[in-house]
Formats: structure tokens, C-alpha cells, sequence
């Protein structure tokens, strides 16, 4: 019998379905992998089995676990089930601990509760699980606070406290999308470990199909609140009978069609952008209170081009500078040393009113497409927030002459410029920021992780959009990226950054296929690849 | 932490100085003559001058005003021209009623208003929460005097429970003094209660939207335990931070429950002051007041530290 079985599983919130009947089961030791995009009820499945669903929720049908009917179970006997047989680690490390308790307090918590250990015993548990998922005492003991580690560290905590009483099912939700590759791997290998030392059975929600068929033994797709597919992984990805299933795969390997503008031999002479001997300090912890503290260089003589309608992709770990790098090049921070060169015009030593005429030349796209955009304005100032950069003012007509030209551009219908953010799905919204990007008509954009918040479907779409933009307005991109697939996809060149420093650049291509220093090598190892990841499934079953 | 403290007692001590300067050089520029409002209107020429040679209100506005702050460090506000004795006696003999009366308000407001903020809180949209909520609003809504006089008609007039007024002075002993205060600190804490119970509340639904409360149910800990265990300190920086300014209010602007329950408290002092061109005396109380406003920030800065560990570090 399995450890955990769902039938006909509906559930409602607040009368809007969210459910229909979804069927699946894990078996001990075993590990399911949940895929599907935002929206899809990914999560919702994961809280009906942890009977943590909004008070609105109404269920119906049939979820065991271990012979124990979930949905019918009292409160307090699931309060016994959680944390003790059923563990659950979440999306976000960043914000899943509290913040005024200490690790060894939040680890140890669960294991007095349910084994009614008293503290002494409970923190010796609390700390050999801590040592087992990679936090030694000597670096990490008990006393530390979550501020005081980092995402990835706080996510080995969550993991510890789900895994401290050795469950049956462990549910991890998107346990490492807010983590980089790097860092994603760690964590994906302490999961597997951690089912095979302890026989659990692992319910593996993502979006990343890559990740899934790295990880799960069966795979359940879902779309809407209802599975699509559900089988075998290797043979399920790989044949991928239900069309969903195709088009997810299809999507999460897309690589956009780039029609290259032709650059005038002006403009391939000379720099777009250059970054010359680049260094940012920030002031670094006292240590002492007579010696000055040794400053943190977040950007350690950093060198580099970029020609018209270049892409450019500049990779690397969370933390190793990008974000600051980005930062100066859009003037939104000083240089400690070196310049930065926009059309030759040094940027990095002008004024805020010298720097106008060349801000319209450079723009951004950011990450989140939720909390890019003030919700109370519409998106026609949203748009034309930029237009202010313009020297000669467009009057309002011509204001939204440009806006509907601009929407037109990205795909979306001039009359949108009417409307709230909030009446727009994610993608589009990222729609609406690239169309305030361009604009201004920039040489340049540079774009911060701009489709890792998006579903493999959708960051197809938009990658094909900076794609066409790049061909049909010659506008040259900075990409700034941790995940490899969409370097693949859109840049010509890449940089690899590591602390502060670039480590390797060269073609794209290149420098993926054969990655020559230590910190490329480890991003190429650990980023997800899905026909890597097939291929070895396969080749073990023969 | 030494860095922290030492960092906000000197941000304290300017604070006193800018409020010192402020308060003397405002009520300087203020109409009518101290000498004058003494002798009366009818004093003679002669009589004036001599009077305003004595008060030392001849000399140069900054000497009077470095005296003063001279005084002051060495425990002398200077005497008030209208109770003839040393404005620090008359503060003393308020402070001992003020103060008590306002630490009896804060703890009875806060140990109703934080049960109440929180029991609503968990109870969200349902029946407790619109009715606790719906009596906290009756509450602050009320004037705080009528409720006074409702509580001295049921608990004096009618139950003749409690003295309807006065102060006997701790003389006569704590009881009877204590017996006095009851009704007002009632009275004081009610939309004190109300408000706070309404912060309590909305901090405490912002906290449990928060990702680590769901970390704390998925471990297996009852609701009741994450409320109190894992979301009340979380949510005690909102609270804190209200609960020290109605303190400072409780401490002076308690005017108008003096007057209905006939305390001789700070309030009442710095009222008949006012009244009265009696400047010093306004001078004095307000120095107490913002230097009661520093050291009760300075409490609360200390508790948010207690509270929240990442405060602990940055400096």
C-alpha cells in the first residue's frame, strides 16, 4: 500500500474550484515530482495534505496517509501528523524562519513538542541534524539567528526542522527556486541523501522540469488544478504522449530565433558601453574599535565592452557582484574606482543633471514584474515614466502616441495603456516593463534576471520578445542571469563573475561547452539540464 | 550594545537642549509681564522696576537663559512667582501623583489591550473579533470625562466603592492613596486600551500572513501556541512603539481627568501656570515632560533590541 494516496481530490476556495480531482500516490522511499506553472495547484496539493489550507477551503474526496483519513482527521491529531511524520520545507529561505528565535530554538521546538524530549536532549537532536544537513556547531551554533545566515543556509534550516524527526513524507515546495544553481544542487543532493537514508517518501513540487526529471522516480503533471499526466519520469518526458506534457517540455528547452541587425561599421568600432578597471567598496564589519574596517569589495576591477546590438550575458553566483555591477552601469551608484563609458562620455564622474540626456539611452528591466510598477498608477504613465528623459517634452497626445507604439512593440494592444498592473498575468506584466524600457529608444538595456520569475511557457515568450527587439531595433542587451539556459539562449557573449571579479568571458557558446575556470566549471556542473538529466535516467534503466 | 546606548543618550541629551531652547525663547516672546501680572495692575513705576531687578528679568536674554539651564543641572527650576516656593517642590509634590497614575493607566491598558488585540486577531472576520473590535471603537470614541463621570456615579454615588475625588497624599498610606487613583487610571486607560488593542491587532494580522507562522504550523504547533509563542513578539515593535508615546501623554496630558477627579497632578500645575503668566513654573514642567519623552524613547529603543535580534547588531 502506498504511504500517502490521493483520490478524487476537489477543493474549493471561497467557491472558486481550485481542485478537480486529483489522484496521486507516493510510496515509501519514493519520490514524486509535482510540475506544473503558477496557478496550476502545486501548492494548493501540498497544503491540503499538511491540512494547512485557508479557513475558506472546502475539500472533498479521499487523501490517506499511512491509513489516516487527512481530511477528516481532528486539528489535533493533525498537529501530531506535522513535523513529526509529515515534514514540509518551503519556497522562501528568506523568510520562513522567525526572525527573534534562534535556529537551535526553531529546530528544537518540533522535537519537544512531539517527543516530549526536554531541552537538553532536544537541542543534542536539534544539533545532529544540523550537522547532518551541513551547518557545523563550529560555524553554526545553536544560538545564531536566521538573519545571520544566508538563503541558502536558512533553507538547510528549514530542512532541518522538517527532517528532524524523520519523517515518512517529506513535501518540499519549490525548495531551491529563490536559490542559485550552485547553491540548487547542494540542496537537491541533502534531499536525495536524506530519502535514502531515511526511507522517505518525497513529494518534489517545482516548475523546473529539468530539476524534476533529475530528481523524481514518477512525475504528476498538472495545469489548471487537474493532472494531465502522471507515470514514469524518463518514460513520461520522454515520450511525451499528452500534448501538455510536450509543450512543457518543448518551452522549457526553447531557444528564441535571432535575426541579427547588422551593426553599421561605426558602430561595431566603437564601444557602446565600456567598463573600465571598475572597483566598489562598501564599508566592511568593524572588528576592532581602533582599526579601520577592512572595506567589502563587491566589485573587485572589473573590465569589459559592450559594441551596438551586442548581447551580453553576465553570469554568476548570488552575491559575487552582478546586481552592484548592474547597479553602477545604470548610474545608480558610484564606482570607488575606474569609469564607465557610455558613447565615450564617462558617466560614472557626471552630476545627476549632466547624466539625464544619457540616462534615456540606458534602461532597466527587473526581475520581479509584481513589484516593478506603482499598483495605483495606469500603464500609460507607467509607460511613459521614462519620457521625461526626452529632451523636447511629447505633449499628451503624442504621450500616448508613444505609449500605444511602444505596446505594439511588445505584443500588447494599445488600448491596455487604460489599465492597472493588476488586471495583467505576470508575463504580460514583464511585457509592460520592457515596453518602459524601450521607450526611450536605449542603445543599451540591462536586464536583472528579467524571466526567472516567469512559467517555462511564458519566459519562452519573452525571451523570444528581447530577442525580436534586439533584431528589429538593434538595442544591445546586458543580461544578468544565474541561470545558464537563458544565456544560452539570447547572448552572443558571456561573462562569468565570481567575487567580485570576472573570472571568463568569451562566446557564449564557448564558454558553456567548455568552461576553463574553477567558478564556470561549478555553474555548468549544477545548472539543471533536462536532456542531461533524461539521458542519465535512461541510460540506468538500460 | 554599549555603542547603541551611548549613541542614542547623546541623540537624548541634544533633544533636551533644542526643546530647552525652544520652550524659553518661545514663552519670551510671549506677551504680558511677569512683574506686572505679580503686583497687579495698579503697582507703581517705581515698584515695577525694582520688582523686574529682582526677578532678574533686566538681564540680557542670553545670560537669563544659561542661568536657567545652570539651574536646572544642579536641581534648581528656579520659584515661582505665584506660589512664592521653588518650582522643583511644587513639581515633586505632582510627579508623586502624576506618575503613579500614569504607570496604573499603562499597565491597565496594556494588560486589556494586548489579549484583546490578539484574541481578535486570531478570530479574524468572526463574531469575536467584529464585537471586540466594535467595543474598542465605542471606546475611543468616548470622552474620556463623561466615562469618568459614569464610573464616579456607579462606583462612588451608587456602589460607594471608591472616593469620587481628591487625593489624600501617600501620607495617610498606600491604600487610600491607591483607592484615589483607581477611578482615573480607569478612566485614562480606556481609549488608551482601545487604541492600542486596535495596533495589537492589525500587527499581529500582519505577522500571521507571515511565511515563518506557516514554517511554525507545518512543525505541528497549535494555533494558540504559534499566536503567542511565534507571532506576539514579532508583533510587539508597533505595540512598543505606541505604548511609549502614550505614556509621555498619560504623564501630562491627563488635564481634563484631573480636573474631574480634583488630583493635584502635572497637569493641573502646568494648566493654572499657563493661566497665570507663572512662566517658570511652565518652563520647569516642560523640561520634565520632554526629558520623561527621552528616557521613555530611550526604554523603548532598549526594547526593540530585546525584542527583535536583528536591531541588536546595527548601530
Amino acid at each position: 500500500m502506498s504511504l500517502l494516496e490521493i483520490e478524487n481530490l476537489r477543493l474549493e476556495i471561497g467557491g472558486t474550484p481550485i481542485l478537480r480531482d486529483i489522484d496521486l500516490s507516493i510510496a515509501e522511499g519514493e519520490v514524486m515530482g509535482l510540475v506544473g506553472e503558477s496557478g496550476s495547484g502545486k501548492s494548493m496539493t501540498a497544503l491540503t495534505i499538511m491540512r494547512l489550507l485557508p479557513d475558506a477551503a472546502r475539500t472533498s474526496g479521499r487523501v490517506t496517509f499511512d491509513g489516516i483519513d487527512i481530511l477528516a482527521a481532528p486539528e489535533a491529531a493533525m498537529n501530531r501528523l506535522r513535523g513529526d511524520d509529515i515534514g514540509m520545507v518551503f519556497q522562501e529561505p528568506m523568510t520562513a524562519l522567525n526572525p527573534v528565535k534562534t535556529i537551535g530554538e526553531q529546530v528544537a521546538e518540533g522535537i519537544r513538542w512531539h517527543a516530549g524530549a526536554n531541552r537538553a536532549d532536544a537541542e543534542q537532536t536539534a544539533r545532529q541534524i544540523l550537522d547532518r544537513v551541513g551547518l557545523p556547531e563550529a560555524k553554526f551554533p545553536l544560538s545564531r539567528f536566521p538573519h545571520e545566515l544566508s538563503g541558502g543556509q536558512r533553507q538547510r534550516v528549514v530542512i532541518a526542522i522538517a527532517c528532524a524527526l524523520k519523517p515518512k513524507l517529506l513535501i518540499a515546495d519549490e525548495p531551491t527556486t529563490a536559490l542559485d544553481v550552485v547553491l540548487q544542487k547542494q540542496i537537491l543532493e541533502l534531499l536525495r541523501d536524506l530519502v535514502d537514508e531515511q526511507k522517505m517518501g518525497l513529494l518534489l513540487i517545482s516548475h523546473d522540469l529539468a530539476v524534476v526529471a533529475d530528481m523524481a522516480d514518477r512525475i504528476t503533471i498538472m495545469r489548471h488544478g487537474e493532472v494531465m499526466e502522471e507515470g514514469e519520469t524518463a518514460r513520461t518526458l520522454s515520450a511525451q504522449v499528452h500534448p501538455y506534457t510536450r509543450q512543457l517540455a518543448l518551452a522549457s528547452m526553447h531557444v528564441p530565433d535571432r535575426k541579427k541587425h547588422a551593426p553599421s561599421a561605426d558602430d561595431a568600432a566603437r564601444p557602446l558601453l565600456s567598463v573600465e578597471n571598475v572597483v566598489r567598496h562598501y564599508p566592511g564589519r568593524r572588528t576592532s574599535l581602533f582599526s579601520r574596517p577592512e572595506p567589502f569589495r563587491a566589485v573587485d576591477g572589473v573590465s569589459f565592452s559592450i559594441r551596438a546590438s551586442q548581447s551580453v550575458a553576465l553570469v554568476g553566483r548570488s552575491g559575487c557582484g552582478k546586481s552592484t555591477l548592474a547597479r553602477m552601469i545604470l548610474a545608480l551608484d558610484r564606482p570607488t574606482q575606474g569609469a564607465i563609458r557610455l558613447n565615450g562620455a564617462e558617466v560614472s564622474a557626471m552630476s545627476e543633471t549632466e547624466l539625464k540626456p544619457h540616462r534615456r539611452d540606458i534602461q532597466v528591466v527587473f526581475q520581479d514584474p509584481y513589484g516593478s510598477f506603482n499598483p495605483r498608477h495606469k500603464v500609460e504613465r507607467l509607460v511613459a515614466e521614462p519620457l521625461h528623459l526626452l529632451e523636447k517634452q511629447p505633449g499628451p497626445a503624442e504621450r500616448r502616441e508613444m505609449v500605444a507604439a511602444a505596446l505594439h512593440e511588445v505584443g500588447l494592444q494599445p488600448r491596455d495603456m487604460d489599465k492597472y498592473p493588476h488586471e495583467f498575468s505576470g508575463g504580460q506584466r514583464q511585457r509592460i516593463s520592457i515596453a518602459r524600457a524601450i521607450i526611450t529608444r536605449p542603445r543599451l538595456v540591462v536586464a536583472d534576471e528579467p524571466v526567472s520569475a516567469l512559467d517555462v511557457s511564458i519566459r519562452a515568450q519573452v525571451l523570444d520578445l528581447f530577442a525580436e527587439l534586439n533584431g528589429k531595433l538593434g538595442v544591445a542587451y546586458l543580461f544578468i542571469t544565474h541561470d545558464l539556459t537563458v544565456a544560452r539562449a539570447i547572448t552572443d557573449d558571456v561573462m562569468v563573475m565570481h567575487e567580485g571579479r570576472i573570472v571568463e568571458s568569451g562566446k557564449t557558446i564557448d564558454v558553456l561547452d567548455n568552461p576553463q575556470s574553477e567558478a564556470a566549471k561549478a555553474l555548468v556542473a549544477a545548472a539543471p539540464d533536462l536532456h542531461r538529466a533524461l539521458q542519465k535516467r535512461l541510460a540506468e534503466q538500460g | 550594545m554599549i555603542a547603541f546606548l551611548s549613541k542614542r543618550l547623546g541623540i537624548g541629551l541634544v533633544t533636551l537642549l533644542v526643546a530647552s531652547a525652544v520652550v524659553f525663547f518661545v514663552l519670551e516672546i510671549l506677551p504680558g509681564d511677569p512683574a506686572l501680572l505679580m503686583l497687579g495692575m495698579n503697582a507703581t513705576p517705581e515698584a515695577l522696576a525694582s520688582m523686574r531687578e529682582q526677578m532678574g528679568l533686566n538681564d540680557p536674554v542670553l545670560v537669563r537663559y544659561f542661568s536657567w539651564i545652570g539651574g536646572m543641572l544642579v536641581g534648581d527650576f528656579g520659584r515661582s512667582f505665584t506660589y512664592s516656593s521653588p518650582v522643583i517642590d511644587l513639581i515633586a509634590e505632582r510627579v508623586v501623583v502624576s506618575l503613579p497614575l500614569a504607570i496604573i493607566s499603562l499597565i491597565l491598558s496594556t494588560a486589556i489591550a494586548i489579549p484583546v488585540g490578539i484574541f481578535a486577531a486570531a478570530r479574524r472576520g468572526r463574531m469575536g473579533d467584529t464585537v471586540s473590535m466594535g467595543v474598542a471603537q465605542v471606546g475611543v470614541a468616548i470622552p474620556n470625562f463623561w466615562f469618568a463621570l459614569l464610573l464616579v456615579y456607579v462606583f462612588a454615588v451608587w456602589l460607594r466603592l471608591l472616593p469620587s475625588g481628591g487625593f489624600p497624599g501617600w501620607g495617610a498610606g498606600v491604600w487610600p492613596g491607591l483607592k484615589a487613583l483607581i477611578l482615573p487610571a480607569i478612566a485614562l486607560a480606556l481609549p488608551q486600551a482601545a487604541i492600542l488593542a486596535r495596533v495589537t491587532r492589525s500587527a499581529m494580522l500582519e505577522v500571521l500572513g507571515e511565511d515563518y507562522i506557516r514554517t511554525a504550523r507545518a512543525k505541528g504547533m497549535p494555533r494558540r501556541y504559534v499566536l503567542w509563542r511565534h507571532a506576539l513578539r514579532n508583533a510587539m515593535i508597533p505595540v512598543l512603539t505606541i505604548m511609549g508615546l502614550q505614556f509621555a501623554f498619560l504623564l501630562a496630558g491627563t488635564i481634563i481627568i484631573e480636573n474631574v477627579f480634583y488630583l493635584p497632578g502635572l497637569g493641573r500645575l502646568v494648566f493654572q501656570a499657563i493661566t497665570q503668566r507663572d512662566l517658570i513654573v511652565v518652563e520647569g514642567v516642560i523640561m520634565l515632560l520632554v526629558a520623561s519623552v527621552v528616557v521613555v524613547n530611550l526604554v523603548v529603543d532598549i526594547l526593540y533590541a530585546v525584542v527583535d535580534p536583528r536591531l541588536r547588531v546595527s548601530a
